[in-house]
């Protein structure tokens, strides 16, 4: 029968080929090996290792291995560059970053095929998806860098930024690190993923065409050890995207280098399906979740939640789609999943699911010979089961039910991670409803996977910190111009004797609204600096530290009020202190020697301040390209444990004290350590103010002792370590659940001025995106 | 895979409406069922709006598939001005609706469209132009366009139109019973018609274009086929927004959704607005990854169409002769 003919009754697909050629004959013109790019030129190749196409295993090229010369060669160039590219203004830069968006665009399909054959995703994907998004943040952060003094008022770069980024969307995740950087004037070295780093060299060539200066951005290849001596190198800002373990090394690595960092890590992002949604559409947004990109994205909606009730039918028709998915050659046009990364990681993802335990349902679609995973359900298991918490960044879904909203929410948030979620209802009531309580960074109602310039990006938990895209992308890319005080180390006065009144007043602590006694029955006294006895005030140990976050984690309340309560009780609080001035004025210039009525009056202030940011730190509507809404939502980022300073032994303990209420969060907050009597004095006024039991708690005691319990407890959002000597602890300690931290790096702070910093830290930025629209 | 199934849409075989499924008899009415369809417009148009990308046929592939589009072609003229001369044109493009070498070459020699689909006056003309070539004819013939006639005057237009040799009879829906969600009506009025259809093959029009919702799309979907829509269709071609995909996509779960429950096959007809060989490749694709296979012969599916016949020509002659065409080389419809 004619070919045509047997074709017109099987109504098969066929091969729909994309050619190689734009992308071979890039890599030929580089005779298929390459060195490194540094200072605007390419270093001769060193040692080299192979990049091999995951689709049949045909190497692709010969890239260089960096070493720790070859890293510190780059970062000297970036370093150079630095000033140059500041000194060309947001015009400058802008004009540049609109002519990389345009470049990218010029050589779509260049980079497109590339990606396809370097990573082995569909092409579809990469010149449908990745290109057009990384074209559009090249875009946007044109405008980014255009605007930057009015975006980012009072900013500046933070100077060479060291990136490494992930091998499940190179150029993407390129774009993500590399727009941002340079539209705040930075200059960057960046470590492409071993596995893929030819379009980020193909980027080079790209920057070298359209004239970004020299030095501005380098690119060194290599595999771990590489990243490692960047994080290691002389760069003032580390940004890693990739796995929560090597991202937990590097917040160890990095802990009190005053290096910044944001880290974008993995996720068992929860996908909820409530009875009434559009099943057909939650089966459909499953195909976008777990198989776009073969499940191996950080933010897959790899962990299904459906309800009890609908949860037979609504797989039925998960496996029924199953079936016509397409898996095979990448460069095929009409294949809804490409390869594996790489044999190894097919491996991995391969004895993940053959670990399914005895009483799951594993149920695979067909994938062909090779490098190649099927499509994959596992259902019947129960949170207990590893596959419904470790991620296993593969086309690998795993599903359990619920019978509640109340109930689904639990299970989402039953995990380590916090990076994304998609809740399905047709119900807007129960949809929004459900969005706020999810503890994720992103949240999709009735979508997946969908991202853009405009809307920041990132994740809660050990799925990281620091936000890309958006307004909220460039904090993590500059900091405050103002100079930072040195910051004064204070020791605690020494003295002898007994108080002048010998009427015994005992300092105690404040855990869960009730004065308590240090469980070690340990004290110590205070001296004045003339030598008088103060007071006696309480050494708490690890055990203090954990009632104190217990009794906070129990305040769950106050997360939940309104910002106009929170205000009304920050300003009760100005109140009483107000009215207590005179003896906390006396208590200060007793402990510090002179400043106290200056110092409570700065303490007042900050208390109102605190309360009326309470409910204006507003989040933002961004302008994505849907039809629908963005909304960044500023979320308090949990229980925030603080270690006061001691130049403001009041002013120091209370404005974060109040940033933190004044976003919800709850506080365990340890007062100065050389001057702990103006916090063991608060206890009194909070007592007083309506602060429910709980929200806010105040311990005293060694700092050094007490900071690796509090930036280590893993049932904290934040640690913030103002007392001095301590930044690499409480970096080092915050690393093992990566909460995020706020350090002195060696610097005082000016608690007089604007709190916004505070408040920035306080919050995290939840995207909810909402599609709408009928009819 | 049945024998008919395997040999329709070409000359030699009975032809589209030699169904070997089971005719969709209805049910009766489950208005719960009906009003609980959801239908998510957003999540519905991403998924349309990726479809073509996910889905491409090349070469023989894409010669094939577009074979199989002609095959389920209703090829339709529906004007005010239409003639029996005009429809006796139109009919020996359906008998023979590309140049014969094209054909030969494609080795599909006896390949004829679906149907021809024309106003009820012009049935007579049809039939007779269309005497031994099996291609049925198909007439709009409930005071179409906008269905507003007395109503037993409707019913009488379908019988007269299945006296006169029409063996398909495409209905428009009073769109009224929709939007003021009478959906009792509009069962009872399209379980009327089919009856009055008798043997002859009913296709049920929403006029999605005049719906409002997606939802309501698929509601009414739901009602159709249980009043007995043997297929449901999208639109008159007369209305603002005809054939679209996200409507397509909807209407293919809502004959999905009904299978399951009742056992039917009940077939598909976007009409409207398919004018290129590459939307026709789309929707076949749809209906592939949603239905399966057995949905893209023309017992379960149709094209209303007009213009998209000349575009596929055209691409046909790409195919066999490598240069792009021009469409005074094909003959007028």
């Amino acid at each position: 029968m004619n070919e045509i003919a047997s074709i017109f009754e099987s109504m098969e697909y066929g091969p729909a080929p994309e050619a190689a050629q734009p992308a071979t004959d890039w890599l030929e013109g580089h005779g298929r090996r390459f060195g490194h790019f540094v200072d605007g030129a390419w270093t001769k190749p060193g040692e080299t290792f192979e990049t091999a196409a995951p689709r049949d295993g045909e190497v692709l090229a010969e890239v260089t291995q960096g070493t720790d010369g070859d890293v510190a060669g780059a970062v000297k160039a970036a370093r150079r560059a630095q000033k140059g590219w500041v000194a060309l203004g947001p015009e400058g830069r802008a004009r540049h970053l609109y002519a990389l968006a345009r470049g990218l665009q010029k050589h779509a399909r260049r980079f497109a095929v590339l990606e396809s054959l370097d990573n082995g995703k569909p092409f579809r994907e990469a010149s449908g998806i990745d290109l057009p998004l990384a074209v559009r943040h090249f875009y946007h952060h044109a405008g980014h860098a255009r605007l930057m003094p009015e975006m980012v008022p009072g900013r500046t770069p933070l100077g060479v930024c060291g990136q490494v980024i992930p091998w499940n969307f190179p150029l993407l995740m390129l774009a993500w690190k590399v727009a941002p950087a340079l539209a705040m004037g930075n200059t960057i070295v960046l470590k492409p993923a071993e596995w893929t780093p030819l379009t980020a060299l193909a980027f080079c060539d790209l920057a070298l065409e359209a004239g970004l200066p020299k030095g501005v951005l380098n690119v060194v290849t290599g595999d771990g050890a590489t990243g490692a001596a960047l994080v290691a190198a002389e760069v003032d800002k580390v940004a890693f995207t990739g796995s929560t373990e090597v991202g937990r090394r590097i917040r160890e690595a990095t802990a009190g280098t005053g290096k910044r960092l944001t880290l974008e890590l993995g996720g068992k992002s929860p996908y909820i399906v409530f009875d009434d949604a559009d099943l057909d559409s939650a089966v459909e947004g499953l195909v976008d979740a777990i198989w776009f990109n073969g499940g191996q994205v950080c933010c897959a909606g790899s962990r299904l939640l459906v309800q009890e009730g609908i949860a037979g039918a609504f797989h039925a028709r998960l496996r029924d789609r199953m079936a016509s998915l397409r898996v095979g050659d990448p460069l095929d046009k009409a294949m809804d999943v490409g390869a594996m990364i790489h044999p190894d990681h097919l491996a991995a993802v391969r004895a993940a699911v053959a670990a399914a335990p005895a009483h799951a349902e594993v149920h695979q679609g067909e994938a062909p010979e090779g490098c190649f995973f099927p499509p994959t359900l596992v259902t019947g298991l129960q949170p207990a089961d590893r596959l419904m918490q470790e991620e296993v960044f593969g086309p690998v879904l795993v599903s359990s039910t619920f019978r509640t909203p109340a109930e689904a929410v639990a299970m989402a948030n039953d995990s380590r991670y916090g990076l994304a979620a998609s809740v399905w209802s047709e119900n807007v009531n129960l949809a929004l409803g459900v969005a706020p309580k999810l503890r994720t960074g992103i949240v999709w109602v009735n979508g997946t996977n969908m991202l853009d310039a405009a809307a920041p990006f990132g994740g809660v938990k050990e799925s990281g910190f620091g936000r890309e895209g958006g307004t909220e992308g460039l904090l993590a890319y500059t900091k405050d111009a103002a100079e930072r005080p040195k910051l004064a180390r204070v020791a605690p006065a020494t003295g002898g004797g007994g108080p002048a009144d010998p009427l015994d007043r005992t300092h105690k602590m404040l855990i869960g609204g009730r004065q308590a006694r240090p469980d070690g029955g340990q004290s110590r006294p205070v001296f004045g600096r003339g030598g008088g006895h103060l007071g006696t005030v309480s050494l708490a140990n690890r055990k203090d530290v954990r009632n104190a976050v217990e009794a906070a984690g129990a305040a769950k309340g106050w997360s939940a009020t309104s910002g106009h309560l929170r205000a009304q009780i920050l300003w009760y609080l100005a109140e009483n202190l107000a009215a207590q001035a005179g003896r906390f004025a006396d208590r200060i210039d007793a402990m510090a020697g002179k400043g106290g009525a200056q110092e409570v009056e700065d303490a007042v202030s900050a208390l109102t301040a605190a309360a009326s940011w309470a409910d204006k730190f507003d989040g933002a509507a961004k302008g994505v390209p849907i039809r629908g809404l963005a909304l960044a939502l500023r979320e308090p980022v949990g229980t925030i444990g603080i270690l006061a300073p001691d130049d403001a032994p009041l002013l120091g303990l209370v404005a974060p004290i109040a940033a933190a209420l004044a976003m919800g969060n709850r506080v365990v907050a340890v007062a100065s350590q050389a001057m702990p009597l103006a916090g063991t004095d608060l206890i009194q006024v909070i007592e007083t103010s309506d602060v429910p039991a709980g929200a806010l708690n105040l311990l005293t005691g060694d700092h050094a002792e007490l900071a690796p319990h509090l930036a280590g407890h893993m049932d904290l959002g934040a640690c913030w370590g103002f007392s001095p000597g301590l930044d690499a602890v409480v970096e080092r300690e915050a690393a093992r659940d990566l909460k995020r931290t706020v350090v002195t790096n060696g610097r005082g702070r000016d608690w007089t001025g604007s709190m916004r910093w505070l408040l920035e830290a306080a919050t995290e930025v939840k995207t909810v995106w909402v599609p709408y629209g009928e009819g | 895979m049945t024998d008919t199934a395997h040999h329709a849409g070409t000359r030699s075989a009975e032809g589209a409406l030699a169904l070997h499924e089971p005719r969709n008899e209805g049910t009766a009415p489950d208005l719960d069922w009906a009003l609980d369809a959801r239908a998510n417009q957003s999540a519905i148009e991403r998924r349309a709006a990726t479809l073509p990308s996910r889905r491409s046929v090349k070469k023989e592939w894409q010669a094939a598939w577009l074979a199989r589009a002609v095959s389920c072609i209703d090829l339709t003229t529906l004007s005010g001005d239409d003639t029996p001369g005009r429809v006796r044109r139109l009919c020996a493009k359906a008998a023979r609706p590309m140049r014969q070498d094209l054909l030969d070459a494609i080795g599909l020699p006896d390949l004829t469209v679906g149907a021809v689909c024309v106003y009820h006056e012009m049935v007579p003309a049809a039939v007779e132009a269309l005497r031994g070539t099996n291609v049925p004819v198909a007439a709009v013939s409930t005071g179409f366009p906008a269905g507003l006639s007395p109503f037993d005057l409707r019913l009488k237009e379908i019988e007269r139109s299945v006296a006169e040799g029409a063996r398909e009879i495409d209905v428009v829906i009073s769109r009224r019973h929709v939007l003021t969600r009478d959906w009792q009506a509009l069962y009872d009025e399209t379980r009327t018609m089919r009856e009055a259809c008798g043997e002859a093959h009913m296709k049920a029009i929403l006029a999605t274009g005049e719906l409002g919702t997606l939802r309501d799309v698929a509601r009414a979907s739901r009602v159709a086929m249980m009043a007995g829509a043997d297929f449901i269709k999208t639109s008159t071609g007369k209305e603002a927004v005809n054939a679209t995909l996200p409507v397509t996509l909807v209407m293919l779960r809502a004959i999905r959704d009904y299978g399951e429950r009742t056992g039917f096959k009940v077939g598909y007809k976007p009409a409207g607005g398919i004018s290129k060989a590459k939307d026709a490749l789309s929707y076949l694709a749809l209906v592939k990854d949603e239905l399966g296979d057995r949905w893209l012969r023309p017992d379960l599916f149709r094209f209303g169409a007009s213009s998209l016949l000349g575009d596929i020509e055209r691409q046909i002659e790409h195919f066999v002769t490598g240069r792009y065409s021009a469409a005074h080389r094909h003959a007028m419809g």
